[in-house]
């Protein structure tokens, strides 16, 4: 018999492994902060552009989906987090929505604001993106300052009703920048993002000169991602966590709640120590032996299962994943925000056709990819 | 806490009008332009001639272009109902969050997988799996359309769900009522082949500038073909499925029918009004002013086409408000979807009111029990919220007049989209016909027609949703949830400033699209054939 309960979990563990896959697919967004430092003349650039601009739609599509599908399992997360740290996730969307258009309309004639804009708009994304994405989830380690009470919506003074998830802080959202450790998680996304951008470059493109300089670039991404990760990771075990009681559904602090929860649950433990292990092994190895294309295949992977990991354990083992920070009892766990069992229910059969579509992704993303990119293939024959 | 005022509800309408109407100047021609870059295609890999080829990929280049913008204009709008309509988010969301997911699951990546193989594959597959890919495209944004007008039906008539005091939402107990509703699927119909139509007079008006110029003719009458014949069968089906779109409009939303038609005192064998002036002595829905001037009306095609016969009752906005007529027999599905008074008739506003407000209070005093574990109290409660549930958003409107959606711009809206539905039809016609005859090149000031057709085609597809989306107010969804019910706890300030930003954003680049799109269709379809191996499509 499946059980509610199972259906909660399941689908927590879905919106975290869209969650790791979206955090690697970030390599395109981080690409884009690399385009000008680590391409000298206009067609390194075009190459570096269009290595990355091949896989842009799956990183976008990625980022809707994860939305689409926390607000079919999680309704009460979606409305009380975009609407009350709204600021956050409007510049997200902002970047977002600029950068859909900056590859097709760069290179374009007539396209109004000059090429070098569109590359603005490109860095501006992979920037601001990914920090801003990094913070948010922060959050859900942190908390933030809301309420909620459901009567709200059969509570009215004149003709309007009460909202059901209030923030508290007038910043609405920003106010997740006054947290260090949302920072370091902000940080840490930001520089695993153009890490995992030079493992790629590495892994596509043929070309002395820029395989020269993405080897320094590795260096220089890689030291701040593991150091900005392993504060965060370490201060987040040590941290208090917010708790739930499994027989109250009251919400509490715990000592070592992070912690504990890898040790109660040691499967999530031995999944973290095996992500780690294979950004390391991908960053480490692409250091030591400069012709090794590989590290990408080692590192991506390692990196979907090491942030799967942390957003199940924010989640997992009666934790409040969105804790509020000004009523615990607020706090979001899976059990007090999720879908109905019924719709659970339906939206697992569907989850059974993801295979599938991962499987003609693959597809898709080989049959382009058959040789290694090189300028020559991008510098002659069209009219730009 | 923030105190909610009007503003916020104003201004979060207005936000989402705004994007969604960009949004939708770009989808429609996605759909359009999809298939008929998929049908030129297939005509090549069948016939192996390379000018169709050459066709295919400039259209194909328009599509990219347009397609881009597409997307980034559709991300907003999704995150919206979360960041500008948090009640509504979560009152509706176990129901309306389902489909939005299954659309990124099932219908964004099949787009955006295949789509990277349709833009640079042309080299790297063979010409069946690029075709494939073609299709598949076209196929994922058709199937994306479908499941947002699924959700978007499902707003206009709820189905296939209970609310639950416990939770104290709404939560799907059917998921194939929401799928399969009638409304869902007229409406998806009705929108695709309105993409259809768009994409036929989009090809049309761009090929009869090529012909003014007499440059690329033999492209441009390829192309006419084509959007000529598509255009023709669009234009029948949206006909038809508008006309199956108004008979729902009157089975489950009687206000938002009257709205249409400016119809305020029903009548049985009521006209269908197919051109008027709305008068501008009409104050108020009760006053017995004449609401329509200078009207040409069909007589009883109103009654005929709601219902079927041509003498039944069509109730106006002051029947609705006031009640006690016959309710119209609709579909047997659905009969006890609306509550009527104890002889059959129709419920006045005040009674839905009264019913609305008894639901919320008794929502409020369950929860209360629930708190205080009073089981019998609870069970008390719930039946007097189940007793009064089908009006619940009644309860949070003030007076009969907010039950009245803006009445000129549902009229006139919809009559411009009827009228011109027509006109297309037309004009299809007349350039399969001049085609048919060689006689295209004859007639300039036909092809300037064409030309002028585009933003007709444009005018007529948004008007389409501001009949439907307008006509509805002020119900986010039909008789549960009115907008002031709907939205975030944000400060209006915040709101105003969100839609300037998307306002700026999303102007300036409809103006680089334009200015892009312009400057390809300048350019016209000619491709290098020493460069064919790489040419512009395959690089960014
Ligand atoms: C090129 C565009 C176009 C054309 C020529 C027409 N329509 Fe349309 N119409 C739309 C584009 C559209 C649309 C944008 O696709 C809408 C908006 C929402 C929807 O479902 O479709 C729509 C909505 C819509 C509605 C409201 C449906 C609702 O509220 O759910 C009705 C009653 C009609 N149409 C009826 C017609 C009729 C009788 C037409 C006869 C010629 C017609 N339309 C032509
Ligand atoms: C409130 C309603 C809507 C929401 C939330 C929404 C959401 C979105 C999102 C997030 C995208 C980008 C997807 C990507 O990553 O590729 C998108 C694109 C798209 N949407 Fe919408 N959409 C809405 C209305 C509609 C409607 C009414 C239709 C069609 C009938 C439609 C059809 C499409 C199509 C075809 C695309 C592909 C891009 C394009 O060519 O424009 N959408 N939409
Ligand atoms: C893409 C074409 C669409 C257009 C042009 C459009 C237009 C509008 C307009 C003009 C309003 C404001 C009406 C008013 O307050 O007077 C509105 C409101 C709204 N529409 Fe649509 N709409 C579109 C698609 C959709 C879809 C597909 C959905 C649902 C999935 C949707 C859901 C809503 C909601 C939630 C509101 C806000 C609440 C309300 O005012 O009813 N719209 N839309």
């Amino acid at each position: 018999m499946i059980t509610y309960s199972f259906l909660q979990h399941y689908w927590w563990f879905i919106i975290s492994l869209l969650g790791g896959i979206l955090s690697f697919l970030l390599f395109v967004q981080g690409g884009q902060t690399l385009i000008g430092s680590i391409g000298k003349t206009e067609n390194e650039r075009k190459l570096l552009t269009n290595v990355i601009g091949k896989k842009w739609h799956y990183t976008f599509t990625t980022l809707v989906t994860f939305g689409g599908a926390f607000f079919a399992s999680f309704p009460l997360f979606y409305s009380t987090s975009f609407s009350g740290a709204l600021w956050v996730w409007m510049l997200i969307l902002a970047c977002f929505i600029l950068q859909a258009v900056s590859y097709e309309y760069q290179n374009k004639p007539g396209n109004f604001f000059g090429r070098n804009a569109y590359r603005g708009f490109l860095f501006f994304n992979g920037l601001a993106g990914t920090f801003l994405i990094g913070a948010a989830i922060g959050t859900f380690f942190t908390g933030s300052e809301f309420l909620v009470n459901k009567a709200n919506i059969a509570e009215f003074s004149g003709q309007f009703a009460p909202v059901i998830s209030q923030w508290q802080h007038p910043l609405h959202g920003l106010e997740a920048l006054f947290n260090l450790r949302n920072w370091l998680l902000g940080l840490t996304v930001f520089f695993l993002a153009r890490t995992m951008a030079v493992l790629f470059f590495k892994n596509r493109i043929k070309d002395n000169n820029i395989e020269g300089r993405l080897n320094g670039a590795l260096l220089k991404n890689a030291v701040p991602f593991v150091v900005f990760f392993l504060t965060f990771l370490i201060w987040t075990l040590l941290a208090e966590g917010f708790a739930v009681n499994p027989e109250t559904n009251e919400v509490y602090m715990e000592k070592f709640k992070y912690f504990n929860n890898l040790i109660q649950v040691p499967a999530l433990l031995i999944l973290l120590l095996v992500g780690v292990a294979g950004v390391l092994y991908g960053i480490i190895f692409s250091m030591l032996k400069s012709t090794w294309r590989k590290g990408v295949w080692f590192a991506g992977p390692g990196a979907i299962i090491t942030v799967t990991t942390l957003l199940l354990m924010a989640g997992f083992n009666y934790t409040a994943y969105y804790p509020s920070t000004y009523d615990l009892q607020s706090s979001l766990t899976i059990f007090n925000s999720s879908s109905s069992y019924y719709t659970l229910k339906v939206m697992s059969i569907v989850s059974f056709l993801i295979p599938f579509v991962l499987a003609y992704i693959f597809y898709a993303w080989n049959a382009l990819e058959k040789n290694h990119a090189t300028i020559d293939e991008f510098k002659e024959g069209h009219s730009y | 806490m923030e105190l909610l005022n009007s503003a916020v509800v104003d201004w979060s309408r207005g936000q989402f009008a705004l994007t969604a109407m960009y949004h939708w100047l770009f989808v429609p021609l996605t759909l359009g332009l999809g298939v008929i870059q998929a049908i030129m295609e297939t005509i090549y890999v069948k016939t192996g001639d390379e000018k169709w080829k050459k066709a295919t990929k400039f259209w194909m280049s328009i599509f990219g272009i347009n397609f881009a913008i597409g997307v980034a204009t559709g991300i907003i709008l999704e995150f919206q109902f979360g960041t500008n309509w948090s009640n509504y988010s979560y009152f509706v969301g176990d129901i309306f969050g389902a489909p939005l997911a299954i659309e990124g699951i099932l219908a964004f990546f099949m787009e955006a997988t295949f789509i990277s193989i349709m833009f640079f594959g042309w080299n790297k597959v063979s010409k069946g799996v690029h075709l494939a890919a073609t299709w598949l495209t076209i196929t994922g944004a058709t199937l994306s359309a479908l499941w947002i007008l699924i959700a978007n039906a499902w707003m206009q008539l709820p189905l296939g769900m209970e609310f639950n005091p416990l939770t104290a939402r709404n939560e799907m107990i059917d998921f194939w009522a929401v799928v399969s509703s009638p409304v869902a699927i007229n409406k998806f119909f009705h929108t695709v082949y309105s993409g259809w139509i768009l994409g036929s007079l989009f090809v049309l008006g761009v090929s009869a500038w090529y012909l003014l110029k007499k440059r690329e003719v033999d492209f441009a009458i390829k192309s006419i073909r084509i959007a000529a014949i598509f255009g023709i069968i669009s234009s029948v089906l949206i006909i038809w499925t508008g006309h199956g779109s108004a008979k729902q409009v009157a089975y489950h939303q009687p206000m938002k029918l009257a709205a249409m038609e400016g119809l305020y005192e029903g009548k049985s064998g009521a006209p269908l009004i197919a051109w008027g002036f709305l008068n501008p002595e009409k104050k108020s829905y009760a006053d017995n002013v004449e609401p329509i001037v200078l009207a040409v009306k069909l007589p009883k095609v109103l009654s005929w086409m709601a219902f079927g016969e041509a003498d039944a009752f069509v109730p106006g906005i002051k029947d609705i408000i006031d009640g006690g007529y016959e309710v119209p027999k609709i579909d047997p599905r659905y009969q006890d979807r609306v509550p009527v008074r104890a002889d059959g008739t129709a419920l006045s506003f005040d009674e839905k009111k009264a019913m609305g407000q008894r639901a919320q209070t008794a929502l409020s005093n369950f929860l209360k029990a629930e708190k205080e574990k009073d089981t019998v109290a609870m069970a008390e409660y719930k039946s007097i919220l189940d007793a009064n549930y089908k009006n619940f958003g009644y309860g949070y409107l003030d007076k009969a007049e907010d039950s009245i959606p803006n009445v000129p711009l549902t009229f006139y809206s919809f009559r411009i989209m009827v009228i011109l539905g027509g006109a297309f039809l037309l004009l299809f016609l007349i350039a399969a016909y001049l085609d048919w005859k060689k006689q295209l090149h004859k007639f300039k000031w036909i092809l300037w027609v064409f030309i002028l057709f585009i933003p007709l085609g444009y005018l007529a597809t948004q008007l389409g949703w501001v009949v439907a989306e307008v006509g509805r107010q002020p119900w986010t969804i039909q008789d549960i949830l009115p907008v002031q019910a709907a939205v975030s706890g944000i400060q209006s300030s915040s709101v105003k400033i969100t839609f300037i930003l998307f306002a700026v954003l999303f102007t300036g680049l409809l103006i680089a699209e334009i200015g892009i799109m312009k400057r390809q269709i300048v350019k016209g379809p000619k491709i290098e054939e020493k460069a064919d191996k790489n040419d512009d499509s395959d690089t960014y």
